[in-house]
């Protein structure tokens, strides 16, 4: 089977200020990736050049094999839910049949094959029963896994989620990592976070981003690799010795 | 009191009013949920310009307007999404513009302009029959479009990221809205005028998310509330002998007005 994601030689630059140099990544099936780098380090960039969305000064980028604006609706995305209107009026329901616009065309409404992928993703993501919720009225983790359901309904083999934890509460996020940790037995999960502290325990493999991508197929990440991309010396805590970031030292 | 129904321009300022409701109900929810009133008032006042066009012209108006007022939504959409200027100040810019052009071209007529205050401000006792069948077409068109795009624009305007990642190419559909929006005000136009229909687009609409968080819902009932409130003002126009669009506006603002106070002195709801 060929690669989720496959990028090579990637660059990108903003009114000439370079933001992505030489950037290589491959992602295989059911890997459980978190992509980490201080604000402003490209991260968002990235994603957006994986999904197509912005087209890279340099290089070549394949997603499920093909071109991504092509591929991309095949691609489970979870956006920061910041990015979406949260006053407005919808519910629950009508958030994760949203998911399965991508097999549909205008005049064609939901049938029952639809209805029925979006009660299995919610239930995948225990939400069900808050199926006639207004979206506002959820909390942030509420909220988070609603968005993981309308990405999951169209059942994907690369799931790519941005900035995932943020407004969920600490207390909170270890049940949405267990989530996460659940659906990497099935598919391949790319995740965009600067939340390190919670890496650790869940996740396979992590790379550092600032313009650079540092990345070793591995869970490791070297102190060096950190230096470089936060560009001053990070402190990681190693959570026991069977989930180590850090190597001995 | 009800004898004055029987007056034929009565009754047509009756339809008028309802057939601009239903309009306005509908288009009126997604410039309100978008947040995109500010680019729906550029789009109104500069379809001015296709006013003076279709009197320079020696046509109807509302035929100069139709094109105009699409024009310049596709205008306004396109640089506000693609320059890389603020979209508020090209918004404001194109706004000027079109209005520039409708008054050199009103000024360029020969003759008189007749009606032209009735443009600006509306004068609903004078739509002829001809412009009511113009509306309900106008009307159909709005409905079978957002029948058909109805989950689309749902997602156009909950989330664009997620629903441009979905397949759905965003700027086009962005562009369909703005054109409903630019129909939209040719439905207004006769009502209340290119000055007051922002008001009329935003009122019942933000009047029925009040009252519901389902968007169907919404729309439903602020094509009531348009219907409501635009009768109520055409009658009591009528009675006192003062401008119809202006006394609408003023009906609907003393009713949100009211509404907004007692919302303010109750506890306030979640959503």
């Amino acid at each position: 089977m060929t690669e989720v994601i496959d990028l090579k030689d990637i660059w990108v630059s903003y009114d000439d200020v370079s933001v992505l140099e030489a950037v290589n990544l491959t992602v295989e099936d059911k890997d459980f990736l978190a992509i980490i780098g201080p604000n402003g380090g490209g991260k968002s960039t990235l994603l957006k050049v994986i999904l197509g969305l912005i087209k890279p000064d340099r290089g070549s980028v394949k997603l499920l094999g093909g071109n991504p604006k092509k591929t991309r609706k095949y691609v489970g995305y979870v956006p920061q839910y910041i990015s979406s209107n949260l006053e407005f009026p919808i519910n629950v329901w009508e958030v994760v049949l949203m998911g399965r616009l991508s097999h549909k065309g205008p005049f064609r409404s939901f049938n029952e094959e639809d209805k029925k992928a979006a009660e299995d993703a919610l239930s995948t993501v225990g939400m069900l029963d808050f199926r006639d919720r207004q979206i506002g009225e959820l909390s942030g983790g509420q909220k988070q896994r609603v968005f993981i359901a309308r990405s999951l309904v169209t059942h994907p083999r690369l799931l790519i989620l941005d900035e995932p934890s943020t407004g969920i509460d600490s207390r909170r996020q270890k049940e949405f990592y267990e989530l996460l940790n659940r659906l990497k037995s099935e598919i391949a999960i790319l995740m965009v976070t600067h939340d390190i502290s919670a890496l650790s325990v869940y996740v396979d493999k992590i790379a550092c981003l600032n313009k650079q991508l540092h990345y070793h197929n591995s869970k490791e990440v070297s102190p060096e690799d950190l230096e470089a991309t936060y560009q001053c010396p990070v402190e990681l805590i190693a959570h026991g010795v069977p989930h180590r970031v850090l190597k001995l030292h | 009191m009800l004898e004055i129904l029987q007056y034929g321009f009565m009754q047509n300022a009756i339809t008028a009013a309802i057939l601009a409701s239903i309009a306005c109900g509908i288009i009126g929810v997604y410039v309100v949920v978008k947040k995109i009133v500010f680019i729906s008032g550029g789009i109104s006042h500069a379809s001015f310009g296709g006013i003076g066009v279709g009197y320079y012209l020696g046509i109807n108006p509302l035929y100069g307007l139709i094109p105009f007022s699409l024009l310049s939504a596709v205008v306004m959409g396109l640089v506000s999404k693609r320059a890389k200027v603020a979209e508020d100040t090209l918004i404001g810019i194109l706004w000027s513009l079109g209005m520039a052009i409708g008054i050199v071209f009103i000024y360029l007529t020969p003759g008189y302009a007749p009606d032209l205050l009735s443009y600006l401000f509306g004068n609903i006792l004078t739509v002829p029959r001809s412009d009511i069948y113009l509306m309900l077409a106008l009307d159909v068109v709005i409905i079978v479009l957002v029948y058909a795009f109805y989950k689309e624009f749902m997602a156009l305007c909950f989330d664009e990221e997620f629903a441009k990642v979905a397949g759905i190419n965003i700027e086009r559909l962005y562009l369909l809205l703005l054109c409903l929006i630019a129909l939209t005000i040719v439905l207004l136009i006769k009502v209340v005028g290119i000055i007051l229909i922002i008001a009329l687009l935003t009122m019942p609409a933000t009047l029925s998310r009040h009252y519901t968080n389902d968007l169907r819902k919404m729309m439903y009932l602020a094509i009531f509330f348009g219907a409501v409130f635009s009768v109520a003002g055409l009658f009591l126009s009528y009675i006192f002998d003062i401008p119809s669009g202006a006394t609408i506006i003023l009906v609907m603002s003393t009713v949100y007005i009211l509404h907004f106070v007692y919302d303010g002195v109750k506890p306030k709801k979640a959503g």
